[in-house]
């Protein structure tokens, strides 16, 4: 289970990913050695599972992402798998939730611009099984996406 | 926008999987030298491929159990200031992402909770006494999935 180092360690950590070893332990008030220690232990138990680099697609060339809100046909019981494992197939879906609420699904979808969105909507996304209703929110801006924790 | 070729994209797949993968590990697997991998990898920095990074924690062992995606109408009577909601919104640590929107909605919001009635809290002293709240919609995450992309 978690003590308060090991929050202090998360911490810190979700504050600055990038900072070394060395300056972490600084800032969590340990020693080198205790932090590697700590560090890797969360490391083992799973509950650090790891540092992503968030790629940045507007750099590569997506500028356009859309969050599309699908409601699926739920007389269907296989639905939500065949609806998943179609939509992990189609390139420009970089993310699949499933929820409980009015909307049963949603999908991140980026495209180089708005005529390649409408291609990649008509083509491979209302082609997905099983879907009743689709709605659309247009990203904007990103104003907080680091995900970190109360902790 | 950057020219990449496919050492390129292997290179950002796997630094979005992992970041903490050495320039000399990644080089190996990618039969790459040391320095012309880290060579690679500042060129990426450089450009901006990478937004940030974000630490991968599992959630539920850290005691953080309900997920919910609030979709925020802000009310269209009286004047509605995009600034100082955005402010409020950004200073409630429970708030993990913030997207500005267009669509049906003009904010989406993920909220981070222990448990139901923690969210409630969260809601209700938080969420709903923003200035210039509207409509809220609420989805209760069941799963999520993240995938590579188009590279």
């Amino acid at each position: 289970m978690l003590d308060d180092t090991d929050r202090r360690i998360l911490r810190q950590m979700q504050a600055a990913p990038d900072v070394t070893g060395a300056e972490l332990a600084e800032r969590a008030g340990l020693s080198p050695a205790t932090l590697s220690r700590r560090v890797e232990r969360l490391r083992d138990t799973g509950i650090l599972r790891g540092v992503r680099a968030e790629i940045d697609w507007k750099v590569l060339g997506y500028s356009v992402e859309v969050s599309l809100r699908v409601t699926l046909d739920k007389s269907e019981p296989r639905a939500f798998d065949e609806f998943a494992a179609a939509a992990r197939v189609v390139p420009e879906v970089i993310e699949i939730q499933t929820f409980l609420g009015q909307v049963d699904a949603r999908l991140s979808v980026i495209a180089r611009d708005m005529a390649h969105y409408q291609q990649v909507y008509r083509g491979q996304i209302l082609t997905l099984p099983h879907i009743t209703d689709v709605d659309a929110l247009m990203h904007v801006a990103r104003l907080k996406t680091d995900e970190s924790l109360p902790l | 926008m950057i020219d990449l070729d496919d050492t390129d994209r292997a290179l950002i797949r796997a630094l979005a999987q992992d970041a903490t993968q050495s320039a000399g590990a990644l080089g190996r697997d990618l039969g790459l030298s040391q320095p012309a991998c880290w060579r690679r990898i500042k060129r990426l920095r450089e450009a901006g491929v990478f937004r940030g990074l974000r630490l991968d924690l599992d959630r539920e062992a850290m005691g953080f159990g309900v997920t919910v995606f609030l979709g925020v109408k802000l009310a269209t009577k009286g004047r509605v200031s995009l600034q100082d909601f955005e402010r409020a919104v950004s200073a409630i640590p429970e708030v993990q992402t913030i997207e500005h929107v267009l669509g049906i909605y003009d904010y989406r919001l993920r909220v981070v909770a222990r448990d139901i009635s923690d969210f409630e809290r969260v809601l209700r002293r938080r969420i709903m006494t923003l200035p210039g709240m509207g409509n809220l919609d609420a989805n209760v995450l069941l799963s999520e999935e993240r995938l590579p992309g188009p590279i």
